[in-house]
């Protein structure tokens, strides 16, 4: 299956039936198969709004309605869907946003990128927030991660952004697909602005004049976001025990990265792989742990070099940390990642 | 002794902020009172906009989910969609729709969404302190059009719901104004109407209320009421736009 219908199938059976996009490439496939598969689901609702702007906020309604939602974007579009996604986080709204990376700044192309990193994992709209950050790395991951996601944001009422790229998207691969969620056996929801029927009226809102209130408003949040570094942290570590130098990457770059590995391993380097699933909350705690066995880092990314920082900010100087980056669309190799390793390892004497 | 005359039951006991003269708090006790007769309380959610109503969640006694500048009539969309047995209304501004929503309004009308929008048209940003709106007219002084609009320098002012009212999606759209006792009962009918309109699944409804901003207009309130007379309406004219429902028991 391809990546993309990967997403939107994984997003139906977790329960999601309220989808609003816009075409861009290289997503359009989500939209495409939601408008068919959403059809054919009681209670589907597909809309091909006018912009990102307004498919962003008819998922603030839904979400508000109680319905599990979602939309999906790349680069230019995701911009134009910051509004919506601090108002997300400012009302504690569950939604789902699928950014399927191309490369930019602006129009830039349609080929796979990972330079949205900065956007996704600190805010990218105004305002102190954060979104929980999935990073998948394969087909299964997408489908995996697309329908935990739901639950996620169900659980600590907050956007949760799936980060893949154009090669997920359109990448095609074996898939076992997750169980179909019964919708009416999901846990209730006692926020929901449904009409005040046998209850008091309600109200969600995100203007806060009192700067004492929004302060509380904000540590509120905050509370949120500390149990979530606490508790969803997720990684992957690769052939780490031996390692006398340890890869950093997310995403696409990863799965390249992990060739690399098994290249140079065969030549007798001992190089290993960390992998952060979560890139918000970031895995910084098992990283630094790592860093008291090995002292050489080294950061591939699909860009100029973000997640280097959380990186750096995690291991907080207790070892080297180097960085190896293509931005613009272009897609690392394994050979050339692992020519990057083997020229680092010896010019160390590792 | 018989109560003739009370607060409707959907409207809290809360002081209004308002300025003194503003159409906003005659308007909200008009929705109320057509909740109450329309028995609509328990199945109406509300969608305040940024702008003076965006603190309307604490006068209504009913369900209510803020929007962001402009983007009511999309929230109300994925609100509508999701609970189509409700009735959805949004509470916008001139600013609010006719400048940074514009797009989601006329998307919302060509789309034939079912929900019903009350427009509140008073020609200013009035929260932010009086600066041009998009309904601002050719000659009126503001905060950003110093010595009053002129159409060469700020270009001319937008007839929103005329356009919406070509478009195939929208059902009922009028132009009412809350500046005198007959004008505020025709706006009361007005939006009773356009409720019905949704109840009946018929399409968009709409209704624009020319309402006075003393405050920003530097008027009083009876100057500002005479203003939206004598040259207002001349620019807006008031009456129906579009009507599809067949309804004409109440036309006026």
């Amino acid at each position: 299956m391809r990546g993309n219908h990967i997403v939107a199938e994984a997003a139906v059976r977790a329960g999601c039936r309220f989808y609003f996009g816009y075409p861009i490439t290289p997503q359009n496939e989500i939209p495409e198969y939601m408008s068919e598969r959403l059809s054919k689901v009681e209670g589907g609702v597909f809309i091909q709004a006018e912009s990102e702007i307004a498919s962003i906020h008819m998922v603030i309604g839904a979400s508000m309605a109680g319905g599990r939602a979602m939309t999906s974007s790349s680069g230019p579009g995701i911009s134009l869907k910051q509004e919506g996604i601090s108002f997300l986080s400012a009302l504690e709204l569950p939604a789902v946003i699928v950014n399927m990376t191309r490369g930019g700044p602006g129009l830039g192309n349609i080929a796979p990128a990972q330079s949205d990193y900065f956007q996704a994992t600190r805010g990218g709209g105004h305002g102190d927030y954060r979104n929980i950050v999935l990073g998948p790395n394969s087909g299964q991951e997408l489908a995996d991660l697309t329908h935990e996601a739901f639950d996620l944001a169900d659980q600590y009422r907050m956007p949760v952004v799936i980060l893949g790229d154009g090669m997920l998207g359109q990448m095609m691969e074996p898939v076992q697909l997750p169980p179909e969620v019964q919708i009416k056996k999901l846990p209730h929801k006692d926020w929901t602005l449904t009409g005040a029927k046998g209850r008091p009226s309600r109200f969600l809102r995100s203007l806060i004049l009192d700067p004492m209130e929004e302060e509380e408003h904000n540590w509120k949040l905050m509370r949120k976001y500390e149990k979530i570094l606490k508790e969803e942290v997720k990684w992957e570590a690769f052939s780490v025990e031996d390692a006398k130098m340890i890869v950093v990457a997310f995403g696409i770059a990863a799965r390249i990265a992990k060739g690399a590995i098994k290249r140079v391993r065969e030549e007798g380097l001992k190089v290993g792989l960390f992998r952060p699933i979560t890139l918000w909350p970031f895995p910084a705690k098992p990283l630094k742990e790592l860093a008291k066995k090995v002292k050489h880092f080294f950061v591939f990314e699909m860009n100029m070099g973000q997640m280097v920082e959380d990186v750096r900010l995690a291991l907080d100087g207790s070892g080297e940390v180097h960085f190896y980056g293509r931005p613009g669309g272009v897609i690392l190799t394994p050979l050339e990642i692992s020519r990057v390793i083997s020229s680092y390892y010896y010019q160390k004497k590792l | 002794m018989k109560k003739v005359f009370c607060r409707p039951k959907s409207i809290k006991r809360t002081p209004f902020h308002y300025c003194p003269g503003c159409g906003h708090s005659l308007l909200h006790r008009i929705i109320g009172e057509v909740i109450d007769e329309m028995d609509l309380q328990e199945i109406i959610i509300g969608v305040p906009p940024a702008g003076c109503a965006v603190l309307a969640y604490n006068y209504f006694d009913i369900d209510m989910g803020e929007a962001s500048h402009g983007r009511a009539a999309a929230l109300a969309t994925g609100m509508k969609r999701a609970l189509p047995d409700r009735i959805v209304f949004t509470y916008q501004g001139d600013g609010d729709i006719a400048a940074i929503g514009t797009a989601e309004t006329i998307h919302a009308a060509a789309r034939g969404e079912n929900i019903t929008t009350v427009f509140v048209n008073n020609g200013v940003y009035g929260m932010t302190g009086g600066q041009m709106a998009p309904t601002t007219i050719l000659g009126q002084n503001t905060t950003t059009s110093p010595g009053g609009r002129r159409e060469d320098r700020d270009g001319f002012p937008i007839n929103l719901s005329e356009m919406l009212a070509i478009a195939k999606g929208s059902a009922y759209i009028e132009r009412t104004a809350v500046n005198s006792p007959a004008n505020i009962l025709k706006t009361k009918k007005a939006i009773a109407k356009a409720f019905r309109t949704q109840l009946e699944r018929l399409g968009f409804s709409l209704v624009e209320v020319l309402s006075p901003c003393p405050t920003n207009w530097k008027m009083d309130t009876l100057e500002a009421c005479k203003w939206i007379d004598e040259v207002m309406t001349a620019h807006f004219p008031l009456g129906v736009l579009k009507d599809i429902t067949g309804v004409k028991k109440d036309a006026h």
